[in-house]
C-alpha cells in the first residue's frame, strides 16, 4: 500500500510540474481545478485500496469456509479460493449422517417460540408504562432500568435451578422461558408508543371502547416498525443462542444449530467438510436477515447509545 | 354564603374520589397489560440477581443437602490459585481494548465518507457481529490449527520452520483469543464511532481544514475530543465485555491448555456446571461482579462529569 502511495504522490507531482512549466498559457484557476481533481482522485482510489483489504479480514474467513464447504474431503486444507471440482457431497452428507433437518427444526421452534413470545409480552407490558397513569409505575420502570447496571452473578445457576424446580430440563420451553420477554424489547415498545400522537388514543376513549380494544385496534397498528426492530434483533440473538440451550437441554438430539455445531464439532471433527457445510447452513440466514434489514439495526444501535 | 364553599368542596372532594376511584381501577387494568411479562422477570431477572448474594453464603449441590457456610466459599476463593490464575487471564484479557478502540475509530473515520458503495463495505464489516461465535470459532479454530491456512502459508512460503500452535500454545492462547475477539468486535464499535462521528458538527472539520491542519492534526485535535462521550461509552463495554470473556474460551478452549485461557466467568460456568459446586460458583460471580460494577460505575461518575453530554445540552 505504501508503494502505490509514493506512486501516487509522484504522479501528482509530475502533473504539478507539467502545469507549472504552461502556467503561462494556462489561466492559474484552471491549473488549480485540475490539481484539486487529481489529488481527489487518487485519495478516493486509495480509501478504496484501504477498504477492501480491511474485507478481506473481516469477511474474508467466510468466503474462505463457503468455497470450502463445496470442496471434496481431499483438499480441504487447501487455501485455494478456486474449486477444481466443486462438489455437494458435504450438503448431502450433513444432511444424511448429522440429522441437520432435526436440528433445524429446533432452532425454528426455539427462535420463532422466542421472538413471539417477546413482542407480545413486550407489547402488553410496555402499553401501560408509555399510556396509563396507575400506582408504582415509576417504581416498575425503574425496576426495568436498575437490571440493566445491577450485576447478575449467578444468573445461569439460579435460572438452572429453577428451571430445574418447574421440571422444564430438556423441554424447549425450558430454553424459551427465561428470555420470553426482555427489558429491551419492553423499553424499544415504551418508545414507540409514547410517540403515538394522544389524539388517536382520546378520540378511542371517547368512542367508549375498553382498554383491551384501545390497545388492540389503535396502538398496536402504530407500533409496527418497532416490532419489525425487535424481530430482526431476537431472530439473530436466538438464532445464535447456544450456552443456555446446552445447559437445559440434556438430549443433544433437542439442540438447537449453533449448539449442535460445537457437539458434532468434537465427534466428527475428521469430517471437516460437513462441518463447514454446517456451519454455512447456520450462517446464512442471519446474513440474509441483517444484509435485508441493516437500515434498522444501525438505527437501532446509534439510538440506544444516545438514550 | 357559608353554604357555597362547602358545597364547592364537597363537589371538588366527591371528583377527587372519583378520580382516585378511577385510577385504581386504571392501576388494576395496567397491572394486568403487565402481569405476564413482570411475572418472568421476576423469575428469572430480578430473583436471580437478587438469590446470588445468599446463594454465595450455602454449599450448594445438587445431590448433598444445602447447607450455610458462611463467608467459607469466599475465603476459599482467595485461596485458590486456579481463581487468581482466571483473574490475572480476566485483567490480561483488558489489553484487547485499546487496539479495538482505536481500530474501529479509524475504521469509522474510513467509512464515514459520501462514496459509491460505502454500505456495502460497512455491512461486510458488520457481518462479524451478526454471526454466532460457534461459527466463528469453528472458522478461527481452523485457521489457527497447526495444519490451518495461515501455518500452511507460512510454512510453503518458508518463514517460519515449525508450525505456530496459536491455541494449543499456553503463552500463545490467550493472545489467539483476543485477536478473535478483536476481529469480531471491529464492526460493532465502528457502528458507534460512525454513529457519533454522523452526529459532530462538521463546520469545526471544515474551519481546521481551511487552516491548513493536515489530516492528522484534524482527528488528533478536532475529531477525537468531539468523539469524547462515545469513546467513553465504547470504552466502557469493551472493557466490561473483556473481564468477563467467556463465549470464545467456552467454544475454542475451555481454560485450557494448562489453565492458559482460564478466565473468571468461565472458572464461575466450570464450577456450576461441571463439578456442580454451586455455592462456590455464585461466590466468584459475585466476586468478579463487585468489581465490575464498581468499576463501571467509576468510569460512568467520571465520563458524566467531564464528558457525557456536554454537547447534547
Amino acid at each position: 500500500m505504501a508503494k502505490k502511495e509514493e506512486w501516487v504522490i509522484t504522479m501528482t507531482k509530475n502533473q504539478i510540474t507539467a502545469g507549472s512549466m504552461n502556467t503561462d498559457y494556462l489561466p492559474e484557476r484552471k491549473r488549480l481545478r485540475r490539481k484539486k481533481k487529481i489529488r481527489k482522485f487518487s485519495y478516493t482510489l486509495l480509501t478504496y485500496i484501504a477498504l477492501i483489504l480491511i474485507a478481506l479480514v473481516c469477511a474474508g474467513p467466510f468466503f474462505w469456509i463457503f468455497i470450502t464447504s463445496f470442496k471434496s474431503s481431499q483438499n480441504i486444507y487447501d487455501m485455494s479460493i478456486f474449486i477444481k471440482n466443486p462438489t455437494l457431497d458435504n450438503y448431502i452428507g450433513v444432511f444424511n449422517y448429522m440429522s441437520l433437518p432435526r436440528y433445524i427444526l429446533n432452532t425454528v421452534i426455539i427462535t420463532v417460540g422466542g421472538i413471539v413470545l417477546d413482542v407480545l409480552l413486550a407489547a402488553l407490558c410496555a402499553y401501560p408504562l408509555a399510556c396509563m397513569d396507575f400506582y408504582g409505575k415509576k417504581f416498575i420502570f425503574g425496576a426495568l432500568i436498575s437490571t440493566m447496571i445491577l450485576p447478575n452473578a449467578a444468573g445461569l445457576v439460579v435460572n438452572y435451578l429453577t428451571i430445574k424446580n418447574l421440571g422444564l430440563l430438556d423441554k424447549y420451553f425450558g430454553v424459551i422461558l427465561p428470555s420470553a420477554v426482555t427489558v429491551f424489547s419492553i423499553i424499544l415498545m415504551r418508545q414507540a408508543y409514547l410517540n403515538i400522537p394522544n389524539d388517536l388514543v382520546d378520540a378511542a376513549k371517547i368512542d367508549g371502547a375498553s382498554e383491551l380494544k384501545t390497545w388492540y385496534k389503535i396502538m398496536v397498528p402504530q407500533i409496527k416498525p418497532a416490532v419489525s426492530t425487535i424481530v430482526i434483533f431476537d431472530f439473530i440473538g436466538r438464532w445464535n443462542t447456544f450456552l443456555w440451550p446446552i445447559i437445559v437441554l440434556q438430549n443433544p438430539q433437542k439442540y438447537p444449530l449453533a449448539a449442535a455445531l460445537k457437539y458434532l464439532g468434537g465427534q466428527f471433527n475428521y469430517k471437516f467438510g460437513y462441518i463447514a457445510a454446517g456451519t454455512v447452513i447456520s450462517i446464512i440466514p442471519v446474513i440474509i436477515i441483517f444484509l435485508a434489514f441493516q437500515k434498522y439495526f444501525v438505527n437501532t444501535v446509534a439510538g440506544a447509545i444516545k438514550a | 354564603m357559608m353554604a357555597l364553599p362547602a358545597k364547592i368542596e364537597g363537589v371538588i372532594i366527591m371528583m377527587m374520589e372519583k378520580h382516585k376511584m378511577a385510577k385504581i381501577r386504571k392501576t388494576l387494568v395496567a397491572y394486568m397489560f403487565m402481569a405476564p411479562a413482570l411475572l418472568i422477570l421476576a423469575a428469572f431477572l430480578f430473583y436471580p440477581i437478587i438469590y446470588s448474594l445468599p446463594l454465595a453464603f450455602f454449599d450448594y449441590s445438587i445431590i448433598g443437602e444445602t447447607t450455610y457456610v458462611g463467608w467459607k466459599n469466599f475465603s476459599k476463593a482467595i485461596n485458590d490459585d486456579l481463581f487468581w490464575i482466571a483473574v490475572k487471564n480476566s485483567v490480561l484479557f483488558v489489553l484487547v481494548v485499546p487496539p479495538i478502540q482505536i481500530l474501529s475509530m479509524l475504521l469509522a473515520m474510513l467509512v464515514n465518507r459520501k462514496i459509491r458503495g460505502i454500505n456495502f463495505f460497512r455491512a461486510l464489516y458488520y457481518i462479524p457481529v451478526v454471526t454466532s461465535m460457534i461459527a466463528v470459532s469453528i472458522i478461527w479454530g481452523w485457521i489457527f490449527d497447526p495444519d490451518g491456512v495461515i501455518n500452511t502459508f507460512l510454512l510453503e512460503n518458508h518463514i517460519i520452520k515449525q508450525p505456530i500452535y496459536f491455541l494449543a500454545d499456553k503463552r500463545l492462547a490467550l493472545f489467539s483469543l483476543m485477536f478473535i475477539t478483536l476481529w469480531q468486535g471491529l464492526g460493532y464499535y465502528m457502528m458507534i464511532y460512525l454513529s457519533g462521528l454522523q452526529s459532530v458538527p462538521l463546520d469545526l472539520e471544515e474551519s481546521a481544514m481551511i487552516d491548513g491542519a493536515n489530516k492528522f492534526w484534524t482527528i488528533v485535535k478536532i475529531k477525537v475530543p468531539l468523539l469524547k462521550p462515545f469513546i467513553w461509552f465504547s470504552t466502557l463495554v469493551s472493557v466490561l465485555s473483556a473481564v468477563s470473556v467467556f463465549d470464545v474460551v467456552f467454544v475454542l478452549t475451555e481454560g485450557g491448555p494448562d489453565n492458559g485461557t482460564l478466565v473468571t466467568s468461565y472458572y464461575s460456568y466450570a464450577k456450576a456446571f461441571v463439578d456442580f459446586n454451586f455455592g462456590y460458583s455464585a461466590a466468584i460471580g459475585l466476586l468478579v461482579s463487585i468489581v465490575t460494577t464498581v468499576l463501571s460505575a467509576l468510569v460512568f461518575a467520571y465520563g458524566k462529569k467531564g464528558g457525557m453530554g456536554y454537547y447534547y445540552d
